[in-house]
């Protein structure tokens, strides 16, 4: 999400440039101050550097790292370059990639099927103005709010094969966590958990920004309440809908820390992103091979980015 | 409430009683005391932050001893070096797993002076790195170390840059109680073992408790089978990558190892060790491999009860003789701030004071130094340090002994599709072996 703002500080950038150069350059330039233009100036540079520093460089570096075989120590000069026989060991030499892909989708498909959804439909009940909706919305919200280390200890509490709450509330023997055909549905529920609460607050505030006059209208021309949703208030909410379903596909692409939490992403609980931290950043410091797979996750990522940004440009445009 | 008469009456409200530990009565009797404590603790921050520039009295420690007896037991050997010396250590605790998944960002950063590691493999490598300094001179000055604790210490070059504080055995532990009440009998082969396993599942026991959820317990299980059918020279080679896995004797090891798999506690990859030992403790499991620190799930009264046997001989021709058994220990940044006293803090800790604080506050470590005072080691401890007094090798546990990445991207996760699936083995020592040519390459 932290990026959005700043995609949309240098899309806002470009138009003035683009209308001093079309129409009476010299007019227009005259009315911009010296001020102005250092301020113009600043704004574009300051975040064309912080976003060139922080976010390129680093992942240039990564694509570049990716085709070595560093090991995280020594100078740089040493490194060797293998060509892609990082990429080559990752798709055929190393078992829990595949797992891992799937697992992704999975996840994506899940949040996307039932998680987000069901956050909309929250939202929607929330809008009505219940009794008590202050308390379910901070309810709701809470998980997005906890940390890391508490849901991690959380759901431990809950799903310990000898020592958890739903094993002995129901006197089951099911290995929540070690039982790699269970972890992941274990796992998916507890992200779901969090998932809900954020996608209802995005989307309750969407709701709460709906000209009640459309309601009014639709409700005058007699069309029923789910009628009313459906063709007038949800077509209304098109910006927000493409946020929820880019926030959707981003939270699953970047599922990490709950898996990280319960076993580090092994055994039934690969992720890619787990894979990359597994290699990169424990004591194992295989920088390349891990480079490679923070690439492909890079690549993929940047196929929705660019559908997104498309999407909203196109927009702008209309 | 009145105003406060002093500072440091004032300093104590600003501290809850429920976090200072002090009822309402005797708040007031405590305010002034707590001001104090909170006053020393200013002033001694201070006194640290102008002394480290100038006069070189002190000295940073890096300890991965984040449990708290071996933090409290670290804590009192340094204060040892204090009292001894003059110098003051500042010891810089990290959490186990943490500091051992940081620790390449942290030797190649600003580490402490003196850094807490084990020996083994990755201790060699770090010396051919240059991340740690030659501190042959210290052990010029050391005595009461066996031979196979400075060859321990000693790197690729020939020097040494680690000093042994202490060490573990992994073994069999069980409840002698009991055993008494079943009136098992200590096994000595496979056979023996398997019966003996049988018999408690008669009894309702699980035979040998199991659990691998973080990835290395089991790691203990392939060391000593692979020990025991292959013996110590094929384990070492296996593991510096000389060896391939899809070999006839690695393939053994797994077949072995399948038939015992259902004698472990089920359900192992959900299971920490921590609660595999404590069904061990409740009476429920009858042995554990594990290494002498299961000892910390046991409470103080339970300690006697507690004993163990080496893991059984399998192969007469190899025997039962060698074992895992890590040792942890200290080595010397590559451009410590203070590296004389650096030095001295390696020679205390080497030295025979440091491993007799240990003796009396730890029961569940053995110390590297053979001349300190052993008297006050448990029975436990005793017979553990008769066992590998006794070994012929001693080996250092799988993520040790072989290269971490390896240990940890290919060994983890087979493994534990080993125990998933014990079925399709030669599946996966092909796959562990071409992955192993994809990461030894140098």
């Amino acid at each position: 999400m932290s990026d959005l703002p700043l995609i949309q500080a240098d899309r806002a950038v470009p138009p003035p440039a683009a209308t001093t150069s079309t129409g009476g350059r010299r007019r227009r330039l005259r009315l911009l101050s010296r001020t102005d233009r250092v301020v113009i100036t600043l704004m574009v540079l300051v975040p064309l550097l912080l976003v060139t520093g922080f976010v390129w460089l680093p992942a240039a570096a990564t694509v570049l790292l990716s085709g070595t075989n560093w090991d995280g120590i020594g100078p740089l000069n040493e490194i060797e370059f293998v060509g892609g026989r990082n990429y080559t060991d990752v798709v055929t030499n190393y078992p829990p990639f595949v797992p891992a892909v799937q697992h992704n989708l999975l996840w994506l498909a899940v949040l996307f099927v039932v998680a987000t959804p069901f956050g909309m439909f929250l939202a929607v009940l929330l809008d009505k103005e219940l009794r008590g909706s202050r308390f379910y919305q901070t309810a709701l919200y809470l998980p997005v709010v906890l940390s890391l280390a508490l849901i991690g200890f959380v759901w431990q509490l809950l799903y310990s094969r000898d020592q958890g709450l739903i094993n002995a509330v129901f006197g089951s023997n099911v290995d929540w966590y070690g039982d790699s055909s269970v972890n992941i549905w274990a796992v998916m529920v507890a992200s779901g958990w969090r998932h809900v609460g954020y996608i209802m607050l995005l989307y309750l505030a969407g709701l709460k920004g709906v000209d009640p006059s459309l309601r009014e209208a639709a409700a005058v021309d007699g069309a029923s309440e789910s009628r009313t949703f459906f063709q007038v208030v949800f077509p209304v909410l098109r910006p927000i809908n493409i946020i929820v379903l880019v926030v959707t596909v981003i939270e699953s692409l970047r599922a990490f820390d709950l898996v990280w939490v319960v076993n580090k992403g092994r055994n039934g609980l690969e992720l890619i992103s787990a894979l990359v931290t597994q290699n990169v950043v424990g004591e194992a410091s295989r920088i390349g091979f891990g480079s490679a797979l923070a690439t492909i996750m890079l690549i993929v990522s940047l196929v929705f980015i660019t559908i997104y940004l498309a999407t909203v440009m196109r927009e702008n445009r209309e | 409430m009145s105003r406060p008469q002093s500072q440091a009456e004032y300093l104590a409200r600003l501290v809850p009683p429920s976090v200072a530990g002090l009822n309402r009565r005797s708040l007031l009797a405590g305010a002034a005391g707590t001001g104090a404590l909170l006053g020393t603790g200013l002033l001694a921050g201070c006194g640290g932050d102008s002394g480290s520039g100038s006069d070189s009295k002190d000295v940073s420690v890096g300890s991965n001893q984040s449990d708290p007896k071996p933090k409290d037991v670290t804590a009192k050997v340094m204060d040892g070096f204090k009292t001894a010396s003059g110098i003051t250590p500042a010891i810089n605790t990290v959490d186990h797993n943490t500091y051992q998944e940081n620790i390449n960002n942290y030797l190649q950063g600003k580490p402490d002076d003196v850094y807490m590691w084990f020996a083994g493999y990755r201790m060699r490598f770090f010396a051919a790195k240059g991340l740690a300094s030659d501190i042959s001179d210290v052990w010029g000055k050391l005595s009461g170390f066996s031979d196979a604790f400075k060859k321990a210490s000693t790197g690729d070059d020939d020097k040494q840059y680690f000093v042994p504080s202490s060490y573990y055995p992994w073994a069999m532990f069980y409840r002698k109680s009991v055993w008494q009440q079943y009136g098992y009998q200590v096994p000595t082969t496979l056979d023996q073992l398997t019966a003996l396993s049988a018999q408690m599942k008669r009894d309702g026991l699980t035979p040998i408790a199991f659990a691998d959820k973080d990835g290395w317990p089991a790691m203990g299980t392939f060391d000593i089978l692979n020990l025991r059918i292959n013996g110590y020279q094929f384990h070492i080679d296996l593991m510096a990558g000389k060896e391939a896995w899809t070999s006839d004797k690695v393939r053994k090891v797994f077949d072995t190892w399948a038939g015992l798999l259902p004698l472990h506690q089920p359900d192992s990859l959900g299971r920490t060790w921590q609660e595999a030992a404590q069904s061990l403790q409740q009476k429920k499991s009858g042995m554990y491999l594990l290494g002498l620190f299961v000892g910390q799930q046991f409470s103080n009264e339970e300690q006697s009860d507690l004993d163990f046997f080496t893991f059984p001989e399998i192969d007469p021709a190899i025997g039962a003789k060698a074992l895992d058994a890590p040792i942890d220990g200290y080595m010397m940044a590559r451009k410590p701030k203070n590296e004389a006293n650096a030095r001295k803090l390696l020679e205390y800790v080497g030295g025979k004071d440091a491993a007799n604080i240990t003796v009396k506050n730890d029961p569940a470590t053995l110390v590297a130094n053979s001349s300190a005072d052993v008297s006050g080691y448990t029975a436990l401890q005793k017979k553990a340090a008769e066992l590998v007094g006794s070994a012929t090798e001693i080996a250092q546990f799988l993520d040790r002994d072989t290269r971490p990445d390896f240990a940890s991207t290919v060994i983890i996760p087979a493994i534990q599709q080993f125990i998933k699936n014990p079925k399709d083995i030669s599946g996966l020592t092909s796959s562990i072996e071409s992955q192993k040519k994809s990461i030894f390459t140098d």
